[in-house]
């Protein structure tokens, strides 16, 4: 099962509360929306995906990243990509240093790395931004720079939480577009989790709430 | 929610209170700076000819240098390895009882411990090692300076890590941390790359402050630092206890070389800051996960923790054994019987010295307690935002050596007649409480729910109501806890005490160290214990009292 986010029969409980209880598999390229007012278990499930799941928490069931079991990894190992509702650069680095936190050392040399980052921040509208403080950018071109430094990472998977709930509604059609092709783009599974039936709309896959149940738009 | 009608004098609060942080600070380096120049340079002449003054010097740097760089290092490691796992939870609740034992009483404790008839020797004796008696080993007091260096590790490492805990949040390091682990970072190196810059950037301050202290203790360094020479502070101390006024003057030119040997260390510290963070972030843009680090800095963290912890602990509980040690003779693990022999024979002295301990530190605490009080609710009543300058003040006396400072207050204090006034040592007492029950009380008072005094407000109540009934009362418990703090502080001084108060002013501290170079072990050990169970009893009425009276108020508990 090459290049699929699986989820077999993952059922998580706080208590006697079933929160989570889904099974489906995204294929790569693919994308899939959890969608559910907050505290409805969303957060969970992507937890127990990037292996943050609190110890109080009771999970059963398997998920397998290319067919690789990574129920119980540590994040570090997951090769999950996570994009959060702020961007969560680094104040301390460059944008550029920052992309270059995410890209992995297998690019090396400084010139080769130097010519990745900046093409990859060329190909987001961002030309020669490699050196700015990103304190400096706006909401959007935060957004990017954060996506952009995920997928440098070359993950095997997409998660996103909430990215897009933080911008201002006119900024918001055209980070979800890009982000979106992106994904595609990368040929990775993506998982979205919003509460913004827009945002569901807008990754285009089948939308479910997290105890599985498909949702219509 | 400025507020016209509260009195004027509050206005006034925090700069009276910055002014008597500043203000002994700046007389005293004047007083030390006077003397030292009364003659020409014939103070320093005669200082330069002291043959100790390359070593002692040397030795000053090199352990406080290394006593910092450790205690840092071994913090971070530990914050990076352990940072939200249940191991951490047990290091976090050892936190603040270490915290609170005396320096004095943490020295006599590892003296007790690692000296050639200490615990440690007994333990392996004589069957590991085939010692009948105590080897002729010099283990304490060794000439480098080691065993200093392991004291002032053990007791400002706690100290670091509770200066980082209260960091941490504000730098937003779990969302940090969890990000570098999402691009498959380890933790070290996640920590390294993601949070240390930030958190470090909130530690400076505290890691000066244990600098200045590391280079410039005088009651640690009598008890477990070299002899010949001693550090350059010590023998300062001893100059100062010298009749004659030619001693006092090499004294002084000694203080002011000892200052300025820690500006130079504080000037080389923040060089090193500026190429560490360089360093960091080009390895960082590498890219590499360093994810084969995390295991063997886990073992290494777990090791250090365990090594520090269990020092402190078991030295502490050697001291309480030998309080109550019958005999007790080499190479036994245990004493032959136990006797309260000591405690019966030495209770009268012992409470005499106990009762005016606990008055000392008492006014300064209160004193400090009035004083941070009402610079914070002027801070809320005005809306004054703290600038760093006024942090730097307040953290003045604590980056300032005493050593520096103190003798300059000492001949004002004489030239006042307030020498061996036990009301001028708690003044004295105030200037180092005052930065650490302002600490410990501005985050929970600064975190109190502006909305209760809203709503207050608009119910028709006063300001001053609103302070004395709702918000005093609901900073019940950090109020306490400060109030610990400050007795912690208080009784664990050394230097201020035996300066300020001439000699003449004897509290556990000073005459546990005056006893350490004696050998009667069970009374060092009686009141070593005196001094650790002052500050334990402060911070137990801290946890109990608030947990009595709100006990059928549950949004109250926990409050901290």
């Amino acid at each position: 099962m090459s290049g699929t986010l699986d989820l077999q029969d993952l059922r998580i409980t706080l208590g006697d509360r079933r929160l989570v209880d889904l099974s489906l598999a995204i294929p790569a390229g693919g994308t899939l929306t959890i969608m559910g007012p907050s505290g409805a278990g969303k957060s969970t499930a992507l937890a127990a995906i990037t292996g943050t799941l609190a110890p109080a928490f009771r999970l059963s069931g398997r998920i397998l990243l290319n067919g690789r079991d990574i129920t119980h990894l540590p994040t570090r190992a997951r090769s999950v990509g996570l994009m959060f509702q702020d961007p969560v650069l680094f104040p301390h680095l460059s944008v550029g240093q920052n992309l270059a936190f995410g890209l992995p050392a297998h690019v090396c040399g400084q010139t080769a790395r130097t010519a990745r980052i900046a093409a990859a921040l060329a190909s987001a509208g961002l030309d020669g931004f490699a050196n700015r403080d990103p304190a400096t950018l706006s909401g959007g071109q935060k957004a990017r720079v954060a996506l952009l430094r995920t997928l440098l990472a070359e993950p095997c998977a997409l998660l996103l939480d909430e990215p897009f709930s933080r911008l201002d509604t006119d900024l918001r059609d055209q980070i979800r577009r890009f982000v979106f092709d992106r994904a595609a783009a990368a040929g990775i599974p993506t998982l979205l989790v919003t509460h913004d039936a827009d945002d569901a709309r807008a990754a285009g896959g089948p939308v479910v709430d997290p105890l599985g149940k498909p949702l219509p738009l | 929610m400025t507020d016209a009608a509260a009195p004027g004098w509050l206005r006034l609060v925090p700069p009276l209170t910055l002014a008597l942080m500043a203000l002994p600070v700046a007389a005293g380096l004047a007083g030390t700076a006077l003397p030292a120049f009364r003659d020409g340079a014939a103070a320093f002449a005669t200082l330069a000819a002291w043959p100790g003054l390359p070593r002692g010097a040397l030795l000053s740097l090199g352990t406080g240098i290394a006593a910092t760089l450790l205690s840092l290092t071994l913090t971070l490691l530990i914050l990076a390895a352990f940072a939200g796992t249940p191991t951490f939870a047990r290091i976090r609740r050892l936190i603040a009882p270490l915290l609170s034992v005396p320096h004095a009483a943490a020295a006599l404790g590892l003296a007790f411990l690692i000296a050639p008839s200490g615990w440690i020797a007994r333990a392996l004796s004589p069957w590991a090692t085939g010692w009948q008696a105590p080897p002729d080993l010099l283990i304490l007091n060794d000439p480098w300076g080691v065993s200093l260096t392991l004291g002032l590790v053990a007791k400002e490492l706690p100290f670091l890590l509770l200066m980082a805990l209260a960091a941490l949040p504000q730098i937003d390091a779990d969302r940090r941390l969890a990000t570098a682990a999402t691009l498959g970072y380890g933790r070290i190196a996640g920590f390294a790359f993601t949070t240390l810059p930030a958190l470090y950037a909130q530690l400076r301050l505290p890691v000066y402050a244990v600098l200045a202290y590391g280079m410039t203790v005088v009651d640690m360094a009598m008890i477990l630092g070299p002899t010949l020479p001693p550090t350059l502070s010590t023998q300062i101390v001893l100059w100062m206890g010298e009749a004659s006024l030619g001693q006092r003057d090499t004294a002084a030119a000694a203080a002011v070389l000892q200052f300025a040997l820690v500006l130079a260390a504080i000037a080389l510290w923040r060089l090193a800051e500026v190429a560490g963070r360089r360093l960091l972030i080009s390895i960082a843009v590498r890219g590499h996960r360093h994810c084969a680090l995390d295991r063997p800095a886990a073992g290494a963290a777990r090791l250090a923790a365990a090594i520090t912890g269990g020092s402190l602990i078991l030295g502490l509980a050697g001291l309480a054994l030998w309080s109550v040690a019958g005999l007790w003779q080499f190479p036994d693990a245990l004493p032959e019987n136990l006797s309260l022999r000591t405690w019966a024979g030495a209770a009268p002295v012992l409470s005499e010295t106990m009762a005016l301990t606990l008055a000392i530190a008492a006014a300064a605490t209160l004193a400090a307690l009035a004083l941070s009080l009402g610079c914070l609710e002027a801070e809320a009543r005005f809306n004054l935002t703290p600038t760093h300058r006024a942090l730097t003040l307040l953290y003045l006396p604590l980056l300032v050596p005493q050593v520096a400072f103190l003798p300059g207050l000492q001949g004002l204090a004489l030239a006042a007649g307030l020498d061996g006034d036990a009301l001028a040592v708690a003044a004295a007492h105030l200037i180092f409480v005052l930065p650490y029950v302002f600490l410990s009380l501005a985050g929970p008072f600064r975190a109190w729910d502006r909305r209760i005094a809203i709503s207050a407000a608009t119910l028709g109540a006063s300001p001053a109501a609103i302070f004395w009934r709702l918000r005093l009362p609901m900073l019940l418990a950090p109020v306490l806890t400060a109030s610990a703090v400050g007795i912690a502080v208080s009784v664990g001084q050394y230097l201020p005490t035996l300066l300020i108060g001439g000699g003449r002013v004897e509290t556990l501290t000073t005459e546990a160290v005056a006893l350490s170079s004696g050998g009667n072990r069970r009374l060092i050990g009686a009141y070593a214990v005196l001094q650790m169970v002052l500050p334990a009893l402060g911070f137990g009425l801290a946890l109990l009292i608030p947990g009595q009276i709100w006990r059928n108020r549950r949004d109250m508990r926990g409050v901290a």
